[in-house]
């Protein structure tokens, strides 16, 4: 160690000893990035499944050596009829491509792909115990099937109208709050602050059967409003986010508007909120994938209004029929986490810097 | 007013402006905090207080709420809690969910965080996003998948353990011994948001911290024990403490897979379960209501705890306060 770190780059070493290092680095790099896409595998595994079991037909998977991947057998077509293709072992162990005419038990009538003009011949063994070829066939038909079960377009028109409302009123009530929260000197703001961030502990089954009787008194349960309303009403995760925001946005230039005679809200909707689209994207995305993913207040104030539900609540019972429909189960799961995967690649970078912000600078 | 002004300008001179601009930011910032403080009371405070109140009735929600409709039973509920054949044993299945997933909820997070950090690490932004992507994945959807990729005999991971050499993997679902780690593992999937906010942290350590240490002949691991964990602890503890609230809130997944008996065999039979079997299947809110205190009351005291002897345990940089 000690000689190599002294004589690096001096003239008298060999020539490989320089490459030493980078050589090290080189071979380090490719373990670092081999291990990082073992555990990537593991991760993506059960993405893998699903995909994969959508896009088969569920005959597929109890079909015996049949592959993992989407796939129909290979056939051939001769003299206007398709056979299955199979690969078939010849005596000294390797194999050939043939398609299988007519089966027998002991021997089968064969033709041969690569020289059709042979005519059909027979071959020696069980064909039960050849492997099939299979081609790559993406199947759409479990998606098709999921479609016609489950009336999707209304739950995702419930979904978005949701998310859409639900974002508006957190984000307007939020972005008041956050802005009382940073620049407004009030007494017991601190102990305020804290109240608030504390009530990220808050389980909700603490509050959910008062809140129950109450929108059951109001004539609210049945309805969207037990889940839109609150949402007028600012949470702790998202002013929290907002407030750290816009606190590193400098007061100078609110100060200059205020001596124009702006009033506080002139300032908040012409300085603060400019400034603050980050943040308001990263609460946006957030809001949406709350309500995309919300499960148990759906289910407890809108129970037997199907008309009502959202994707989540409306796909739920696919979870129970997967023994008996993988494919289609399978394929409502993709249709469920298309929506979200796809705005997670467009906003990644705000996503990703609003969770740093809450976690981080707590 | 100008009787106010006088005295005041008597007093100091700058004061009478002040004061009104104080005043002026006060109406103001309350004007502009005022939703959340009613949220506050409407949605959380009074509702807490009102679930204690229905703890001692014996109110039902199959009948509408007024006076008349439930009678006070005083501590009723808690004895009936004391003796609930299904509570005691569904709190060991939320405990040992927790006790596993915890652990398991920091380690794994922080293994990915620090080899994401890597510059060693190729295209290490690629593995952050795809790393992330399982968490954006909705709880229903991913339930589905992991029903199907941890089905006992054609799902891809006891497909890919027999590859390995293990001839008789467990049946995870349909095994009450494995159902709840299979759940725990469904967790872990989703560790994106723990990933990328250690991954921050770790980017915030100062590097010369690393390189006065390598100095020193301090390795690797060395390193990563007596710096990077220290220095990052303030972070370590935010995840243990979201981690703790979410453990105990823990039971979708498990209604979807094992409906609201929790099977096989109760296994899947989550405390909040139990809670919402009482509230909502059963409608009986009254007891329900103790269940849910019982929740609040855990939850608290795990993360009291955890900030009484975590707090001395972590290291906050000069100058930082909380």
């Amino acid at each position: 160690m000690a000689t190599s770190s002294v004589s690096h780059g001096s003239s008298t070493t060999p020539i490989y000893r320089r490459f030493l290092p980078i050589l090290r680095e080189g071979l380090s790099m490719i373990g670092v990035t081999g291990l990082g896409l073992l555990a990537l595998l593991i991760f993506l595994l059960p993405l893998g499944y699903v995909l994969a079991t959508a896009f088969k037909l569920d005959s597929q998977m109890t079909t015996v050596g049949a592959p993992l991947w989407p796939a129909a057998p290979s056939t051939y077509n001769y003299e206007g009829e398709e056979y299955p293709l199979y690969n078939v072992p010849n005596e000294d162990g390797s194999t050939r491509r043939l398609a299988l005419v007519h089966p027998f038990r002991e021997n089968s009538d064969m033709v041969d792909p690569a020289k059709p003009e042979e005519g059909v011949f027979n071959v020696k063994g069980r064909w039960r115990t050849w492997d099939a070829i299979y081609k790559f066939s993406p199947n759409w038909k479990n998606f098709t099937d999921a479609w016609d079960q489950v009336n999707f377009p209304r739950l995702f028109r419930n979904s978005l109208v949701l998310a859409g409302v639900g974002t508006i009123g957190t984000l307007i009530s939020c972005i008041l709050v956050a802005y009382g929260f940073t620049r407004f000197q009030l007494p017991g703001k601190n102990i305020l602050f804290v109240i608030l961030v504390s009530t990220i502990v808050l389980p909700p089954q603490a509050t959910i059967i008062p809140l129950y009787i109450l929108f059951n008194k109001l004539g609210w349960t049945g309805t969207w409003l037990p889940l839109l309303v609150p949402a007028f009403f600012a949470n702790a995760y998202d002013v929290f986010l907002l407030r750290q925001y816009f606190m590193s946005i400098p007061k100078e230039l609110d100060e200059a508007a205020m001596l124009d005679g702006a009033n506080p809200l002139r300032i908040l909707v012409s300085i603060i909120i400019p400034q603050s689209i980050p943040a308001i994207t990263a609460v946006t995305i957030f809001h949406f994938f709350f309500v995309w993913n919300q499960y148990f207040e759906p289910l407890v104030y809108l129970l037997g209004k199907e008309k009502l539900y959202p994707v989540s609540v409306g796909i739920g019972q696919f979870v129970t029929t997967f023994s008996t429909y993988p494919g289609r189960s399978a394929a409502t799961a993709v249709l469920a986490m298309a929506l979200p995967a796809v705005m997670f690649f467009l906003a990644q970078r705000q996503f990703m810097q609003g969770i740093v912000v809450t976690g981080v600078e707590k | 007013m100008s009787a106010v002004t006088r005295t005041n300008l008597a007093s100091v001179p700058s004061r009478p402006r002040v004061t009104a601009r104080t005043r002026r930011q006060w109406t103001y910032g309350f004007l502009f905090l005022s939703p959340w403080i009613i949220g506050f009371f409407a949605f959380q405070l009074l509702p807490i207080l009102f679930t204690v109140f229905l703890s001692f009735t014996d109110y039902s929600a199959s009948s509408e709420f007024k006076l008349g409709n439930f009678n006070f039973v005083g501590l009723d509920n808690y004895r009936q809690f004391a003796i609930d054949p299904l509570a005691l044993p569904s709190m060991g299945v939320t405990l040992k969910f927790a006790l596993i997933g915890i652990p398991l909820g920091l380690i794994v997070p922080l293994l990915l965080a620090v080899l994401v950090n890597s510059r060693r690490l190729l295209a290490s932004s690629l593995f952050r996003t795809l790393f992330y992507l399982p968490s954006v994945i909705p709880v229903v959807a991913g339930t589905i998948i992991f029903g199907g990729v941890m089905n006992a005999q054609s799902g891809w991971l006891n497909l890919s353990l027999q590859a390995l050499g293990i001839t008789d993997p467990p049946r995870w679902f349909t095994d009450p011994t494995w159902a709840g780690f299979a759940l725990n593992l469904l967790a872990i999937w989703s560790v994106g948001n723990a990933m990328i906010i250690l991954l921050a942290s770790l980017q915030g350590v100062p590097t010369e911290l690393y390189e006065a240490a390598t100095v020193d002949g301090a390795g690797p691991i060395t390193q990563f024990f007596y710096i990077t964990v220290p220095m990052i602890s303030p972070v370590i503890f935010y995840n243990i403490t979201i981690g703790i609230i979410l453990a105990f809130q823990f039971f979708v997944p498990a209604l979807l897979i094992g409906g609201t008996n929790g099977d096989p065999q109760a296994s899947l039979l989550f405390f909040p379960m139990v809670f919402y079997r009482e509230a909502f299947v059963f409608s009986r809110m009254g007891y329900a209501s103790v269940l849910a205190i019982v929740i609040f009351v855990v939850t608290m005291l795990a993360t009291g705890l955890l900030f009484y002897f975590g707090q001395r345990l972590v290291y906050y940089a000069s100058g930082e306060t909380s």
